[in-house]
């Protein structure tokens, strides 16, 4: 089926929830209005490490309007701490209990008629805090004289693990020509959607029950974790999803903390309480990617190619480690040796614990952190090689005639030709002219670099990769988990028409539109005449662990589910209409919605009568068939095994592949960056919507220069964030978005129905490296080593300085 | 807890009559009294620009404005910019252009867009971008906002 012309898929047919969101008439999290609906406010932790010697709450519970306090006390009354895929005794609650260990984590929440009323109570709690030293910095916090955050771990290390793959370290090093070595440092930062967490949560006595909505992107694995955390069976936890996410770029998988602590809080003080999420709260306490401390090496051949890599990533996960962590670290495995045919991988990580804020997966999870060392540490080496970069690349990459091909550590890449699609990206740059005009610019004293990345990119998550956290050993007294499984519904009602209950739960990508075009092609109608229903709730609607949209799910798991519901669905309608037209269901042919014997096309029944006949008389249907017409599918990717016992796994499902190409100029006098050039390719699989593809790429594109050159959630070494409001965490406007040349290079996936891979996650990971190549470029007449991010016209600036005044 | 104020305004030509505690957000009093929820509070400290309204003709950010301090104006947010049911070019050219993807910011870039383009009814590209860099978004990287406001700036210079 994949790659196979169709009529609607594949067209850039216009997005059907723009109506609403045009309008005003969407239904986001602070629309839910409901009856007696009371309003809460979180007290906030100022310090970044003290113990809780006394919460005083007896003013703020006298303050007008108050209906509640809840704290710390409570919390761990009625809940236990989260689960995590980590081995040491994590104590994650919802809310501190006897200590705090960052800046902005909860301490009380109070319940009143209103939010401005419930704020007016907090300033009236007293919190003695008996302040700690803290610790920020990721090597720091691991030293043994560092701070420890939590006692009964008894060190700063949540997790850490050595793996090998391959030929021995040292023996490889002895067939290479040249080890090349050198230290990252990749920062924190976060998706900051414009709409930040909500929760509306409600609790009844009589059935000891709730219900909780929420803005939660999945996964739902956490839905299952939440129910275990409040210690209730996961089916007496109703969560509600509203149609409209407004954004979450993997940030708003780190709501389900906050579904605990509005459950604990609503069953306390017996009302239906919301929480909306202020931008200084979500700055500060939300979630980030983890920043990454990366010492890592490339046993290299003269001729460029690579034999090998060693490296030691240490991730800080700060105050807490919670799910999905540790997948920070993990989450890449199958893809650690990105396009490049590299057998040899020899690994160490660290999670650690500092007191900073937590963190969530984020738009790229993890790829950004490996790819900005593995791809600076390639340009490095062909440096030192004195070999072209793009040159060593050719040089690397895994061969078309390869495919599939099984990485060192278990990816398993389906297809691709990552030649031909890196080489599309230089052909979009002109390469060869750009290094013409750069050697020109350079002679006249100009700051001109060309930065390349060519990296693959991995979509739907197998969920088996979070064991990978636990040795192999520790792993076989466990069950196995696997699974990357996505649900969608069907239904064709009495009148013909066509509903589709996603389980896809969207944040912006355009699935109701995608989904009308499928069912389009599938059904032969028109996709106006199909309804999608997004909203999740976990009550109605297939889930599974994995549900929820994150890790560019959709295009390939979403979309096959939606696919075979689909055709379930058309393999019924066809026992129908064989009964009807007494004939063999075989002879049967489906045809732009019509259904008709092979042999006699003019005699052809619709759909719609064929919905007819199964809803409005049941009595006549053939032996065997239930009322009805629909189609259900929780599909799993057959690629989504468990670990092996040599800490192998398929960690992804399907692999893209993006080829970034940037030309920058540096001002030298002010440190300030221009794009002369950039040429984005990306290999996608099957287009599904090009324009809503485009808007994907180009959306992960200004994020990834948020995170490349302005945001950062910084922090100063007594562990206050410096960066909570927008004044201070600077996401790029639209003076900061350079024109981008976003090409396609198409090679259908053979294990999806449409031949479709993600798309909205590629530049998020494959942009900070090159952008960092880019500058690097661009400096290294000056003798300027990049290794870090964000790089900030001032940070530039004083590299630049810092230069010149060494060769002065 | 102050007494509250009664607040008298005009929104998208609707005349609306409230009380508001001095210290209530006009952004807030649009949602919660008014129950006008396509107006979308973001950032609350007049950054992100979700919150646009045009105030007496004038894009304002109406979470640093207080709600008392409305009376009398005539306010218009995103639910007064389609007509009879119909889209505005403007509103059309997003949806053409593939200009907005999880909305939430929309309301806010719609009305900034709506007064830009009354005061510049042919704008270069570059003037174009300045004028939308008010508004933050997450999701577009803003390309094909701005193709859109240039493509509204077409559709509607040809209507007039």
């Amino acid at each position: 089926m994949s790659g196979e012309k169709k009529k609607w898929v594949g067209s850039s047919y216009k997005r059907k929830e723009d109506m609403r969101l045009l309008t005003g008439r969407g239904t986001f999290m602070d629309d839910i209005l409901l009856p007696n609906m009371k309003h809460a406010a979180i007290l906030r932790s100022p310090y970044a490490h003290a113990k809780i010697l006394d919460v005083d709450i007896s003013e703020a519970l006298k303050a007008p309007g108050v209906i509640g306090v809840v704290t710390g006390e409570d919390v761990k009354k009625a809940s236990k701490p989260y689960p995590c895929g980590v081995t040491i005794p994590t104590k994650y609650y919802t809310c501190a209990v006897d200590k705090v260990r960052f800046v902005g984590e909860p301490v009380a929440v109070v319940v009143a008629d209103n939010r401005y009323l419930a704020e007016d109570a907090l300033d009236l709690i007293e919190v003695d805090y008996d302040p700690l030293e803290a610790v920020v910095d990721i090597e720091k916090a691991i030293e043994p004289d560092a701070p420890v955050l939590h006692e009964n771990i008894g060190s700063n290390i949540y997790n850490h693990r050595f793996f090998k793959y391959g030929t021995d370290w040292d023996t490889l090093c002895q067939e290479a020509d040249e080890v090349v070595k050198w230290k990252f440092n990749f920062p924190k930062y976060a998706g900051s959607p414009i709409e930040t967490y909500g929760v509306i949560a409600s609790y009844s006595s009589f059935e000891n029950s709730y219900v909780v909505y929420n803005n939660y992107q999945g996964p739902f694995v956490n839905h299952a974790l939440t129910a275990m955390a409040l210690g209730i069976p996961e089916n007496k936890m109703r969560w509600i999803i509203p149609t409209d996410i407004g954004g979450g770029f993997g940030t708003k998988t780190g709501i389900y903390p906050y579904c605990a602590l509005m459950s604990i809080v609503a069953k306390k003080t017996g009302v239906t309480v919301k929480w909306i999420e202020d931008r200084r709260e979500h700055l500060l306490a939300s979630a980030t990617c983890t920043d990454r401390v990366t010492y890592i090496e490339a046993a290299v051949r003269k001729d460029g190619k690579i034999l090998g890599l060693k490296d030691k990533a240490m991730d800080t996960t700060g105050g807490y480690i919670r799910p999905p962590e540790p997948g920070c670290a993990y989450r890449s495995t199958g893809n650690h040796t990105g396009a490049y045919d590299i057998r040899n991988l020899d690994r160490e990580v660290y999670i650690v614990a500092t007191n900073k804020g937590l963190t969530a997966p984020l738009r790229g999870y993890g790829c950004q952190e490996l790819y900005f060392s593995t791809e600076r540490i390639t340009d490095m080496a062909a440096a030192k090689l004195g070999i072209d970069p793009a040159e060593i690349r050719f040089k690397n990459f895994v061969q078309p005639e390869q495919m599939p091909y099984t990485t060192a550590t278990g990816g398993y890449y389906d297809v691709g030709n990552y030649p031909a699609a890196f080489q599309k990206c230089l052909d979009i740059v002109e390469y060869d002219k750009m290094r013409e005009y750069q050697k020109k610019a350079r002679a006249e004293g100009r700051l001109v670099g060309i930065g390349l990345a060519s990296v693959v990119d991995p979509s739907v998550t197998n969920i088996a990769y979070v064991a990978i956290g636990k040795t192999i050993e520790e792993r076989k007294n466990e069950r196995d988990k696997s699974g990357s499984g996505e649900a969608a519904i069907v239904k064709v009602d009495p009148l013909g028409g066509i509903t589709v209950i996603c389980s896809t739960n969207p944040q912006g990508q355009g699935h109701e539109t995608v989904i009308s075009q499928i069912i389009a092609d599938e059904f032969g109608v028109h996709p106006d005449e199909v309804v999608v229903d997004s909203v999740l709730d976990s009550s109605d609607r297939l889930y599974s662990i994995t549900t929820g949209s994150f890790s560019s799910r959709f295009a390939s798991s979403g979309t096959t589910a939606i696919v075979r519901a689909s055709r379930q669905c058309i393999e019924k309608a066809k026992k129908i209409a064989a009964h009807l037209m007494k004939i063999k269901v075989e002879d049967v042919v489906m045809e732009e919605g019509k259904f008709f014997a092979k042999d006699k096309p003019e005699k052809a029944i619709k759909l719609r009568h064929i919905a007819g006949a199964a809803h409005w008389n049941q009595y006549d249907l053939p032996e065997g068939i239930d009322a009805g017409l629909f189609g259900t599918s929780l599909w799993t990717m057959p690629t989504s095994r468990p670990p092996d016992g040599k800490d192998r796994v398929n960690s992804s499902n399907t692999y893209g592949f993006v080829a970034e190409a940037i030309v920058v100029e540096v001002d030298q006098e002010t440190g300030e960056i221009t794009f002369l050039k950039w040429a984005s390719v990306h290999d996608a699989g099957t287009i599904l919507n090009p324009q809503i593809v485009r808007g994907q790429v180009l959306g992960s594109i200004v994020q990834a220069i948020g995170g490349s050159m302005y945001e950062e959630q910084a922090y100063d070494e007594h562990g206050q964030c410096l960066t909570a409001s927008f004044a201070d965490y600077l996401c790029p406007t639209a003076m900061e978005m350079p024109k981008v040349d976003v090409d396609h290079f198409e090679s259908p996936s053979v294990l999806t129905a449409l031949g479709s891979k993600g798309a909205g996650e590629g530049s998020s990971m494959s942009v900070p490296p090159a952008i960092g190549n880019a500058i690097a470029d661009a400096l290294a007449p000056l003798g300027v080593v990049v290794d870090e991010l964000p790089l900030s016209p001032s940070k530039i600036w004083h590299m630049i300085d810092e230069a010149k005044a060494k060769t002065n | 807890m102050a007494d509250k104020r009664q607040v008298k305004v005009k929104v998208n030509g609707v005349e609306y009559e409230g009380y508001a505690e001095p210290r209530k957000l006009l952004s807030d009093f649009l949602r919660d009294d008014l129950e006008l929820l396509g107006t979308h509070v973001g950032c609350e400290h007049g950054i992100c620009g979700a919150c646009t309204i045009l105030f007496n003709g004038e894009p304002i950010r109406s979470c640093l404005m207080f709600a008392v301090q409305a009376t009398g104006a005539e306010i218009m947010t995103v639910e007064g910019i389609a007509e009879n049911g119909k889209l505005h070019p403007i509103q059309e050219a997003f949806n053409e252009h593939h200009a907005l993807q999880c909305g939430f910011c929309t309301p806010g870039m719609l009305i900034t867009v709506y007064h830009f383009l009354k005061e510049n009814p042919n704008p270069t590209e570059e003037e174009a971008r300045e004028a939308v860099s008010g508004v933050l978004c997450r999701c577009t990287g803003y390309t094909q906002i701005v193709e859109a406001v240039m493509a509204a700036a077409e559709k509607m210079r040809i209507a007039a």
